[in-house]
């Protein structure tokens, strides 16, 4: 009993030990006065809490059809002449509360957003290790549809993959995928390229190791920055890119607004004056990607400032 | 009668990191007469470069001269605005970086890179700078100039890129020349006639040459006179002639003992023990006690200051060594 | 050097080669083309009449080596919705969008290059902290909405400028142009800057990121100490070495701005292939789509071939032959 207390205390002390590291690590120092990567952490807390227990906040469901009512329609923000705080960012044409739209639809964005670089960077992890490992014909296959894909902007693939595929999440996520996985790939397979050459690797073997054990274990762990750094970036990416293609009508479905959609039902009322509806899930999107920017640069700075 | 040409008076320049200060030239002074060869010696992280940079105001952020006087012609070069510092740097005081692969702009043809100083600091018109950049080329041993006027740096090879930076430190026939260490990247066979050109041509001109090194043989062949560096601070200046064989510091004496020589086979090449200290928790009495093999207990307390044993000979140490090379 | 090209070439050949597949393939297995050009009511005869017409009996590798003899011979079928050769349509749109690129890849670069070289050689001023901040911000936009609040303040509410459309344009060299016209070019400025600020943002960071790489380096340096000026020091010296990273991105950056046309076309009605593509979307006009795709695939190769050489010819350090 006394044994494991000691552990236990053991453990808890190497927690805190390393709390303290990194509290007094040039990192964290760096971070405390860099104010923009301050910002963005809160902006992206923010957006997160608002995704999470967002809705239960919010006035309105605005997928609940029962909950809408067409005579409020059309109500500017409150601060605006003829707006009541019953709807802080006013309506849209179907007298939709913006304010709950916007909590709804940034859950569905930074969904969308979050699951999509989950995804790349598996498969990319996945298909990268299996380049760098096996060479050969395998590697000059994945690389080169990597080169091709990147000499197109994602933007369009995705546009492409989704005016065949349909509008959907899932297809959303799959176009993302095939777009985002590329430079995890790459990524991996440069460190896995020069870990292999390494002496412990060749040792390894010797005492019959399977190298592919070492690899994995060794790569993973030196790439594990890197990968922070461009997964951080890519989600803002992809809320860009998702926004963007359900801008242009082939993203989510319209049952399931993200922000971008938003945007666009906004467009369609924007000439008649209506310029809240488009505005503010606009500015939404603005704010999470900007703040996930600004954390992602500090962190690209820090980590490894040889990404571009 | 000797001119005076250059004197630096208490220079410090300090660099404020995120660790601390680190005072990399902390009290400098040192003369340098018209004509003179100086050389400049310590191990790697002494100052002596930063010493150099400091002269030509080159010295970056963090860094910043903290105090001192940079006397040029008698006019203090401390208070000079940045532009009056263009007109200097390249005319009247050049420069010769240690690593010639990294120096020339690697997307500039040599004409261009020699003539750039012509076309700042004198009236020359295209013609008369082309013809001079082919003398210059050919002063400093390039064959067939004209030919190469058009070549760009990675078509040269390590000692004729050195060439050509000694012939655009030389383009504007300066008063003063700070090499800093002209020969360490080179190839062993090339330092010598380097070495041997730079002082032809500095003895021909009059120019004086401030030579920084960690290489006492070099300046025991080059220089007039050197002063030895060590954590920012003068350890010892005198003629090199006093300097090699009659050191009054312990560290010029364990610098001179670290050479390899052809004549002596019976001792092993000795070293001075230890490393360069931390930068940033600098000892407190003199910088060289915990490294010194006649470290005393007053080294470790009390800082030294620099005195004159006889005529020219400087040195900043509690206990000198003798002039038989042992201690007191 | 001739060597190289041919090489390049091949390459170029290569990837169009590919794309070509994978359009072909990937638009084959999705929905059936017979059914969006018979009318609804069409007997089984009809269909199987028209599967035939469209050589769509035969198998696919057959079907596949037609399209490309077609594409070869400039033939990638008719509208489903204009009743016109694809081919076309776009080629009619092309200038639009070519000028519409054109005025926005100008903007990035006046713009992004000085700001980009101060904010690298100056990293640690106040204004170069803020000239990021904002290049952070411009990469954070979502244009299209950029776009839309440009409308909203520029013609909607100011109503200083025209919301859609090109304006009046004229003949130049055999395409139908609009910058040279005063009512022209005033319906360029807003669709250019949207276009422009996200590759403005990218192009000034990687100036800038360059720069910084580059100030570091002993040669400029020793520049500096031959006393040279501010000005040639920042835009010979270091910008021209600077440049040579930001060049091989060049490529893709425009091909960007390309794809993105697309979207500013949609917000400002303006008539260019971009928007002839998001609309045959919207009508699952499939040759158009393909036309588009093989289009602007071979501009993206020939750009990245022309940018591979540019950036070669620039940097003696590379030798061809």
């Amino acid at each position: 009993m006394a044994e494991t207390n000691k552990i236990g205390k053991d453990i808890e002390i190497k927690k805190k030990n390393r709390l303290k590291e990194f509290l007094e690590s040039e990192f964290f120092f760096n971070y405390k006065r860099n104010i923009p990567a301050i910002i963005g952490t809160i902006i992206i807390i923010i957006f997160l809490l608002m995704a999470t227990i967002g809705p239960l906040l919010v006035t309105q469901n605005p997928y609940n059809l029962s909950e809408i009512q067409l005579m409020d329609a059309y109500k500017p923000p409150a601060w605006v002449d003829g707006g009541e705080w019953k709807f802080p960012l006013g309506t849209d044409s179907q007298g939709r509360d913006i304010l709950s739209s916007v909590v709804y639809g940034s859950r569905i964005s930074l969904f969308i957003g979050l699951t999509g670089m989950l995804l790349s960077s598996f498969i990319g992890t996945v298909l990268g290790l299996a380049a760098g490992y096996f060479g050969g014909k395998i590697d000059s296959f994945i690389m080169r549809i990597a080169d091709i894909q990147l000499s197109f902007p994602a933007t369009l693939i995705a546009l492409f993959i989704m005016s065949i595929a349909g509008r959907g999440i899932d297809n959303l996520l799959i176009a993302l995928t095939l777009v985002g996985w590329v430079i995890y790939a790459r990524t991996v397979r440069g460190a896995t390229l020069s870990e292999k050459k390494k002496e412990y690797v060749e040792a390894g073997k010797v005492i019959g190791l399977p190298s592919r054990k070492i690899i994995t274990k060794h790569i993973l762990p030196n790439v594990m920055t890197s990968m922070i750094v461009i997964a951080t970036i890519q989600v803002g990416t992809f809320i860009l890119t998702e926004a963007t293609l359900s801008f242009l009508g082939v993203g989510v479905p319209v049952t399931r607004p993200s922000l971008g959609l938003l945007v666009k039902n906004g467009f369609d009322v924007l000439f008649s004056g209506l310029w809240w509806a488009s505005t503010f899930p606009g500015l939404f999107i603005m704010l999470l990607v900007f703040g996930i920017n600004m954390l992602g640069d500090f962190l690209r700075d820090e980590l490894n400032p040889r990404l571009k | 009668m000797v001119e005076k040409l250059l004197e630096v008076k208490d220079l410090k320049t300090y660099f404020h990191t995120f660790k601390g200060i680190v005072k990399a030239v902390d009290g400098v002074s040192f003369k340098l007469n018209k004509g003179e060869i100086l050389g400049i010696v310590g191990e790697s992280g002494g100052g002596k470069s930063v010493t150099g940079f400091s002269i030509l105001k080159l010295i970056d952020d963090p860094g910043k001269i903290e105090n001192g006087e940079i006397l040029f012609n008698g006019e203090n070069l401390v208070n000079k605005s940045e532009k009056e510092m263009k007109k200097i740097r390249g005319s009247k005081i050049s420069m010769i970086f240690q690593d010639p692969m990294t120096s020339l702009n690697p997307l500039y043809t040599i004409q261009q890179q020699i003539g750039e100083v012509l076309k700042i600091h004198t009236n020359m018109n295209a013609e008369q700078r082309k013809q001079r950049c082919i003398n210059l080329l050919d002063d400093v041993g390039i064959p067939q100039p004209e030919a190469r006027l058009k070549s760009y740096p990675h078509q040269f090879s390590g000692g004729m890129r050195q060439r050509a930076i000694i012939a655009a430190a030389l383009a504007a026939e300066p008063e003063l020349i700070i090499a800093d260490e002209p020969t360490t990247a080179l190839d062993v066979t090339i330092q010598a006639q380097i070495l041997r050109l730079m002082k032809k041509l500095v003895k021909e001109k009059n120019t004086s040459l401030l030579l920084i090194t960690h290489d006492l043989a070099v300046v025991a062949e080059m220089v007039d006179r050197a002063i030895v560096l060590y954590c920012g601070q003068v350890m010892e200046t005198g003629k090199i002639d006093d300097l090699i064989h009659q050191p009054i510091h312990p560290y010029t004496y364990g610098l001179l003992n670290s050479i390899p020589r052809l004549n002596d086979q019976k001792k092993r090449l000795s070293q001075i023990e230890g490393m360069v200290p931390n930068m940033f928790e600098l000892p407190k009495g003199c910088n060289y006690a915990p490294r010194c093999d006649y470290c005393q207990e007053r080294c470790l307390k009390e800082e030294p200051k620099i005195r004159e044993i006889y005529e020219g000979h400087r040195v900043s140490c509690h206990y000198p060594l003798s002039r038989e090379g042992s201690h007191e | 050097m001739f060597k190289y090209i041919t090489k390049r070439l091949y390459q170029m050949i290569l990837v169009l080669f590919v794309v070509s597949i994978i359009v072909f393939f990937v638009m084959s297995f999705t929905g059936d083309p017979v059914l969006m050009m018979v009318t609804p009511d069409a007997t089984q005869a009809q269909i199987d009449r028209a599967r035939t017409e469209l050589g769509l009996d035969k198998p696919l590798i057959t079907q596949y080596f037609i399209f490309v003899k077609n594409i070869l011979r400039g033939d990638f079928g008719k509208s489903y919705v204009f009743k016109q050769s694809a081919i076309k349509l776009i080629i009619e749109r092309m200038p639009a969008t070519l000028e519409l690129v054109f005025v926005s890849v100008l903007l990035s670069i006046i713009v992004a290059i000085p700001l980009g070289v101060f904010a690298g050689a100056f990293p640690n001023k106040r204004s170069s902290k803020t000239i990021m901040l904002g290049s952070l911000l411009g990469i954070s936009l979502p244009n299209f909405w950029v776009g839309m609040m440009l409308i909203f303040v520029f013609a909607v509410h100011f109503r200083v400028m025209p919301s859609s459309g090109r304006g009046e344009v004229v003949n130049f060299l055999g395409m139908r142009i609009s910058i040279f016209t005063a009512d022209g070019f005033k319906h360029i400025i807003l669709p250019a800057v949207m276009l422009s600020i996200q590759s403005l943002a990218i192009l000034l960071r990687l100036t800038r990121a360059g720069m910084m790489e580059v100030m570091k380096q002993d040669y400029i340096k020793f520049a500096r100490s031959k006393g040279v000026l501010q000005n040639s020091l920042l835009f010979q010296h270091a910008l021209k070495n600077a440049l040579i990273p930001v060049i091989t991105v060049f490529g893709i950056q425009i091909g960007k701005i390309i794809a993105f046309a697309t979207v500013t076309e949609t917000i400002f009605s303006w008539p260019g292939m971009g928007k002839l593509l998001i609309d045959s979307i919207n009508r699952s006009d499939r040759p158009v789509m393909v036309a588009y795709l093989m289009i602007v695939a071979f501009i993206f190769v020939l750009l990245n071939f022309i940018v591979d050489i540019v950036y070669t010819s620039i940097d003696p350090r590379i030798d061809l032959r």
